[in-house]
């Protein structure tokens, strides 16, 4: 496995793909006649131009850092969790339910009883797939998949129903003021610093130190190592004593928990209220973010906020010229197709290329990483 | 409720149940050959815009097909180039296959079109027009004019099986020809064992990777009639992200058939009728019980869930599905 430094792996290989991406993204915007210099331009001043941009792609990036460690935990077990998009709908149910029916006297208690609901729900959706897996051989992909359908019907149902608010919209009431995150802005100018108004709020924070705990979890815990045991080989893990249905059922429980935070960002940070798709969906986005993060949170951390500047960006885009925002979507469709499924294409190239390259010096130097 | 609204009901079931048909067998054709495509959706999208902006641009519903088909067969190459050459995750390939169509359809409609992510609306030979049986216009106008007993059950012939698209009779006779060609041919033999034992086809001489690509380009073949069936049969032109999850209800449908191409026409018209119901009714009054909405339109999903559960008769799908094939060297 000597034949690529690990560099190349981690760094090298990822950027190659993006760049491959994001050509032929300039290639679709040829195609439909703007300038994709231009394009690049308005985007990047979109979103990291001003606070106001910093402030809508790091928002955007919270929820992505949550679906992508989502899917990047599931990934760890060789179990891939399409489900982050159904899982994050019933986190932000469970956000509702605690913001809506008790009193909270301050936010941050709030916050906490949110985090665990939203963790909560989500991971009960999760368990039934990752229930089916473990026990009966259910391919989890295929009811993840389900269960995505069945969540946002389930919200449909519950917003025509027993959570409507008086009013025509589908939606909830809004909850309490005392509920309410504080946002960025609040938090800058209580410290002198002018910052434009954008839904960034504490989230960021947690989602910070999601990241972090995912990283003690992934490779400091034993739990974690029984993780990525049975992730490289199931019937080795087996042999060392995991338990494949006690594996399964944790990972899919953390990952579907992950997801559901989402609904602390998203329904309790900016929306204040639950709709009917409070998702948008992030639950995808976390896939590509965690492909593009090669599963490590760092790596997640800084897709997500690449993946946020790419939202923002794309808002923008559609603002100033006649580039529609779905752009955002064909983008994020080719970040998945290079470096998911076409990564050998670039992969296997450049492998060959530093084979050939060791192969030219008699005695090989020891790799300095 | 009368025999007549019945008899509509079961109409608009056949409807809707062939979009869901196409893309069932098209997921058939490439899961029996040990790949997985979850990007039936994307497919059948691609397939549903090209078809309505050709037809709409040309006025021949003919030449839509023709286009819909060919960039149902791009989408699929890209599949098969993902899966196949580059040995990459199908799962992952199928996902990138969804989005990308989600969004270049709207793109390229906002760029030809401007209508917010939608063609013009197709009339005249812009659209698949239902073709009348003979002799069923005569007996409805009977049925209109007498109220004898007997002519109620004419309705069977003039409203359920008159009045359908070219599409619609294609389609059914897709199943008996994806049977004959999956279990009484040759080349169906070596497609099905490729998806159960690639190692076994490779060493009697067949090229693995052959039969995966033909595989592949079936199912973009199905899939984008059943892309173009919806956007120029069922309804009069592209709207953005049209085909509304009915990819991933196929893909529902082929677990609940087991595979097998005469049961993907029964989960097909179970699921369609579901659909049928849900738009007919808001709340279905059992007496007892009010089922809304929504739970019908999610029945499906449930439904496979029981079934992959193995609750009900388990599912099992082709053994080599999935991982993609490297010859030994």
């Amino acid at each position: 496995m000597d034949k690529m430094p690990k560099w190349a792996d981690v760094l090298l290989i990822p950027l190659l793909n993006l760049v491959l991406a994001l050509v032929v993204s300039g290639l679709v915007v040829v195609l439909i006649g703007q300038d994709p210099f231009e394009a690049m331009a308005i985007m990047v001043r979109g979103a990291v131009g001003s606070t106001y941009g910093w402030g809508y792609t790091l928002y955007y990036a919270t929820n992505f850092i949550f679906t992508g460690l989502a899917v990047a935990v599931a990934f760890h077990a060789q179990l891939f969790n399409i489900g982050g998009e159904g899982q994050a709908q019933l986190g932000s149910l469970g956000v509702a339910l605690v913001c809506l029916f008790v009193p909270w006297p301050h936010w941050s208690l709030a916050l906490a009883a949110a985090i665990a609901g939203g963790a909560l729900f989500g991971a009960a959706w999760a368990a039934i797939p990752a229930y089916l897996q473990a026990k009966r051989g259910s391919h989890i992909v295929i009811t993840t998949i389900m269960f995505n359908f069945i969540a946002s019907a389930l919200l449909v149902y519950l917003l025509i129903s027993s959570l409507k608010a008086p009013g025509m919209a589908p939606e909830t009431a809004r909850f309490p003021e005392a509920t309410r995150l504080p946002f960025a802005q609040d938090v800058f100018a209580a410290i002198g610093i002018d910052w434009s108004r954008s839904p960034l709020n504490v989230s960021f924070l947690v989602g910070l130190a999601a990241c972090w705990l995912v990283w003690l979890l992934i490779w400091r815990t034993r739990l974690g190592y029984e993780i990525r045991a049975y992730g490289q080989s199931e019937p080795a893990a087996r042999y060392a004593g995991i338990s494949q249905v006690k594996i399964v059922m944790v990972t899919m429980l953390i990952s579907g928990a992950l997801a559901g935070l989402m609904g602390i960002n998203a329904v309790m940070g900016e929306q204040q209220r639950l709709l009917q798709d409070n998702v948008l969906g992030a639950g995808f986005v976390g896939i590509a973010v965690s492909l593009m993060g090669r599963g490590h949170p760092v790596g997640v951390l800084l897709a997500a906020i690449l993946f946020g500047a790419l939202y923002q960006g794309g808002a923008e885009l559609e603002f100033e010229t006649s580039v529609p925002r779905e752009m955002i979507v064909v983008i994020q469709a080719l970040v998945i197709l290079f470096t998911g499924a076409l990564d050998n294409m670039v992969r296997d190239p450049v492998s060959r290329m530093f084979l050939r390259w060791g192969r030219r010096k008699p005695t090989p130097q020891p790799a300095g990483d | 409720m009368d025999f007549l609204t019945v008899i509509q009901i079961l109409d608009s079931t056949v409807r809707l149940a062939i979009p869901l048909l196409f893309a069932c067998l098209a997921g058939l054709f490439s899961e029996r050959a040990g790949i997985v495509d979850i990007g039936l959706e994307g497919k059948m999208l691609v397939a549903a815009f090209f078809s309505a902006a050709v037809a709409a641009l040309t006025g021949s519903v003919w030449l839509g097909l023709l286009a819909g088909i060919a960039a149902a067969l791009i989408f699929a190459l890209i599949h098969g180039l993902a899966s196949i050459t580059f040995r990459g995750d199908q799962l992952i390939s199928g996902v990138a296959i969804n989005f990308l169509a989600s969004g270049m359809t709207v793109l390229i409609a906002q760029d030809w079109f401007s209508q917010g992510g939608r063609t013009p609306s197709l009339s005249g030979t812009g659209r698949f027009n239902s073709i009348d049986l003979p002799g069923a216009n005569a007996l409805e106008a009977a049925h209109a004019a007498a109220e004898s007993p007997g002519m109620g059950l004419s309705a069977i012939y003039w409203e359920l099986l008159s009045g359908h698209t070219i599409l619609v009779y294609v389609g059914f006779l897709a199943v008996p020809i994806t049977w004959w060609v999956l279990f009484r041919t040759r080349f169906g033999l070596r497609l099905r064992a490729v998806g159960e034992n690639p190692g076994a086809v490779d060493t009697a001489g067949v090229s693995v990777v052959r039969l995966r690509y033909a595989a592949v380009l079936i199912c973009g073949l199905l899939s984008g009639l059943a892309g173009a069936y919806l956007a120029t049969g069922l309804a009069a032109g592209f709207t953005r992200d049209m085909t509304a999850g009915r990819g991933y209800i196929a893909l529902a449908a082929l677990i609940f058939a087991k595979w097998r191409p005469v049961y993907a026409l029964g989960a097909c018209l179970l699921f369609g009728f579901l659909q049928a119901v849900s738009n007919r009714f808001n709340v279905i009054d059992l007496g007892l019980i009010e089922i809304p909405n929504a739970f019908v339109l999610a029945l499906p999903y449930i439904l496979t869930v029981v079934i992959l559960a193995g609750f009900v008769g388990k599912a099992i799908p082709p053994r080599a599905g999935g991982q993609p094939y490297v010859k030994e060297r």
